[in-house]
């Protein structure tokens, strides 16, 4: 049994390998060839993962598969290996399933680019290094598949790297990345010196042996927190996200909003043992989620691009599963993950169809009513915002009510503000139905705003982009019955998780307030659509229209001015210095050297006047030399 | 006997007409002859001198016409050489004026 998941250890290679091919012989291939090659490098990774995932049934351990050993050190001595155990697996499904069907999707929706063998190549190494990531045993080789994504989000930030606003986005976001990763090697560094090893699954096993609160665990947490916070988008570092949104729509469905983006909520699962004996880190990781949460949902309701409103959705929803894990709810974090990939990557391929249907426009103020031309889009995109929004039997809800009660019961939050936690979730499921209710309303519903030039244009996706989407909307309604509340139901997800996971203790609700709960964020999810509802249909959004120029509203487009907090606190000093520099660059060093150079070539010509290359001349000022010479002799009476 | 210094000023006359047609001819030839002219001019000069000074007692005699036969023959080389430059560039050229050698500058 073993020997099958074992097999999975060869997943990232075959997509390495896909993305070597692409990379190497991708420009001599014929179009739709590099899109295929990419495909099928990740079925076959899915085909290893479903393997491994029926391998790993009755086994409550993971199997280990060491590879190399690629660093000695003095006493430390680290293979390159993979840990495959349920989590992993399960985040290995995520990646190469959502995946595929995003790398199909992209066949259709990169057809005819200049660079269509170099996205797939670059598709399908993001697909590697994420893979590597979530399948290491040890944090260094995390680390490596760590920064692999980063660079790979970078590159297709960038992708249509001619309009100079795509790479500084890409920049933007390798940056503020750093800042993160910076958190990650400083916990790294602290982790071998607390625990003399960096193997996840030892360091894992000596936790709980610690002395349970010490500042030392504290501070490993919150560092990895300041990793998370970076691969996550979560405050302080959210700033990166919604720039992202520059890059390919296929790419922001499966990199910024389904898989690498939940990089962090899988970091701090994994090292769940280390958070649960260190309630201080855990309910900061739980606040920094929950105000993410908030607050990208409130910036979400001001912004007019229809990938930006669905990138500040995603904070916003990777908000929700930070808080998760922060709780303890290790589970239920990758149970959202699970569930958003769906739904939020049908989001993200609807808005591709979309924008592929109008042209590139983006501004839903010129859109409206297109669900009437766009059938398949129209309906799949009607689930997944129905499915984000968390309402009843879809999806969203499931893993959305989940993430709520374990917020409100986790022991680890205790104390530490856990029942605000919760509250700050509610209003920010209300306002998360209202902006996504805003969102379909406003591109798919009501009167159409399509100028006439790109109505005539208007037109359903091929089937090549329209098949993704439908299993996508499939998936967006029954995964969510993978975690049936477990107080009534058999909760297939936690029980498949709860080995791989440390188990964190959580009250006991009274009888019956189990389901008060269910019906209080049911209430919330009515009132986030009512809201909108009233506000878009009925009124015809008169009362955004008229809080347009109020603080309120200029609030929410800026979100909250971190961006323009950040620019003056870090953007400005540096590039005050970089100015500094170049003005002593070009006004001192250039122009003095330049100044010599001129000086030079001014001499040089003074003295090519003398060589005129006219013999009688040169023979002139040889006379004329004689005869001073002559002259100097006679006067001074040198000769006597 | 002639006095020496009618000797100088003749051969001062010489170099003077020498370096006037060195500096005036564009004709290559008439540089060279010019060039000639002036050589001689110093010849003249060191002649009588010799002639002076071997009167006077002060320098062996001849020992001037000896130099002066010593130049007349290496100039007699030295114009094989230039006559074969110059037969050379009219080959080439068709022209033999100084003023269109002016190639060999910046």
């Amino acid at each position: 049994m073993n020997d099958v998941v074992q097999w999975a250890a060869l997943a990232p290679l075959l997509a390495l390998v896909g993305s070597l091919i692409n990379a190497f012989f991708g420009r001599s291939l014929k179009e739709p060839l590099p899109g295929i090659i990419a495909s099928l490098a990740v079925a076959a990774g899915f085909v290893l993962a479903v393997l491994a995932f029926f391998g790993l049934q009755g086994s409550d351990h993971g199997v280990q598969v060491t590879l190399w050993r690629y660093l000695t050190a003095g006493t430390l001595h680290l293979d390159a290996g993979f840990m495959i155990d349920r989590l992993s697996v399960t985040m290995m499904l995520i990646i190469t399933g959502v995946g595929l069907l995003i790398h199909i999707y992209s066949i259709g929706y990169m057809r005819g680019d200049d660079g269509n063998s170099r996205y797939f190549a670059e598709l399908n190494l993001f697909v590697a290094a994420m893979l590597v990531l979530v399948m290491a045993d040890s944090f260094p080789l995390m680390f490596i598949g760590w920064e692999g994504v980063g660079v790979c989000s970078y590159l297709l930030i960038g992708f249509w790297y001619r309009d100079r606003a795509n790479p500084d986005a890409g920049r933007k976001a390798f940056i503020v990345n750093r800042v993160g990763d910076v958190g990650f090697l400083l916990a790294m560094f602290l982790t071998f010196k607390t625990f003399g090893t960096l193997n996840i699954a030892a360091v894992n096993a000596a936790a709980p042996a610690m002395l349970y609160g010490s500042a030392t665990l504290t501070l490993i947490g919150l560092f990895y927190l300041l990793g998370a916070t970076g691969k996550s988008a979560q405050l302080p570092l959210q700033v990166w996200l919604p720039d992202a949104m520059a890059g390919p729509t296929p790419v922001s469905a499966l990199i910024h909003a389904a898989t690498m983006v939940t990089a962090g909520v899988y970091l701090i699962a994994r090292i769940g043992a280390v958070y649960a004996m260190a309630p201080g880190a855990a309910s900061t990781v739980a606040w920094v989620g929950a105000l993410t949460a908030f607050i990208a949902a409130f910036a979400a309701f001001a912004q007019t691009d229809i990938k930006k409103i669905l990138a500040y959705s995603t904070i916003s929803q990777v908000g929700y599963m930070i808080a998760a894990v922060g709780a303890g709810a290790y589970w239920v974090g990758i149970f959202h993950v699970l569930t958003h990939a769906f739904f939020k990557a049908l989001l993200f391929l609807t808005a591709g169809s979309v924008i592929h249907a109008m042209g590139g426009e983006q501004d839903i103020r010129k859109m409206g009513g297109l669900g009437r031309r766009m059938k398949i889009t129209g309906t799949t995109a009607l689930i997944a915002t129905l499915a984000i929004s968390g309402v009843p039997f879809l999806a969203g809800f499931f893993s959305k009510d989940a993430i709520l009660s374990g917020t409100l019961t986790s022991g680890l939050l205790a104390g530490n503000g856990g029942d605000v936690v919760y509250i700050l979730l509610l209003i920010t499921a209300a306002m998360t139905a209202a902006y996504m209710f805003r969102w379909y309303y406003g591109i798919f519903a009501g009167a159409s705003r399509v100028d006439k030039h790109a109505s005539e244009h208007l037109h359903e996706s091929p089937p090549v982009m329209t098949w993704p989407l439908g299993i996508l909307a499939v998936g967006s309604i029954v995964v969510g019955y993978l975690g049936l509340p477990e107080f009534a139901f058999p909760n297939l997800i936690q029980r498949w998780l709860e080995p791989a996971t440390q188990a964190v203790d959580f009250n006991q609700l009274a009888a019956g307030t189990d389901w008060l709960l269910v019906g209080l964020s049911i209430l919330m999810v009515a009132i986030g659509l009512g809201v909108g509802w009233w506000i878009y249909h009925v009124r015809k959004g008169a009362p955004v229209a008229a809080l347009k120029e109020s603080n309120l509203a200029g609030a929410s487009r800026g979100a909250l001015g971190f961006d323009a907090l950040y620019r003056i606190l870090f953007v400005a000093s540096g590039e005050g210095i970089a100015g500094g520099v170049a003005t002593l660059d070009r006004d001192v060093v250039d122009r003095g050297l330049a100044g010599g150079g001129a000086a030079v070539g001014l001499l040089g010509r003074l003295a090519t006047a003398l060589q005129s290359g006219f013999a009688r001349a040169y023979a002139f000022a040889m006379l004329l030399g004689v005869v001073a010479l002559v002259v100097v002799a006679a006067l001074t009476g040198v000769l006597k | 006997m002639v006095p020496t210094p009618y000797y100088i000023a003749l051969s001062a006359l010489l170099l003077t007409i020498g370096s006037v047609g060195v500096l005036t001819r564009r004709s290559a030839i008439m540089v060279f002859l010019s060039v000639e002219l002036m050589l001689n001019a110093a010849n003249l000069a060191i002649v009588a001198f010799a002639r002076q000074w071997s009167a006077s007692g002060i320098e062996p005699a001849l020992s001037g016409q000896a130099a002066v036969f010593i130049i007349l023959a290496i100039a007699a080389a030295e114009v094989a050489v230039g006559l074969g430059i110059l037969v050379s560039i009219f080959r080439h050229r068709v022209s033999t004026d100084v003023d269109e050698l002016s190639e060999v500058r910046l």
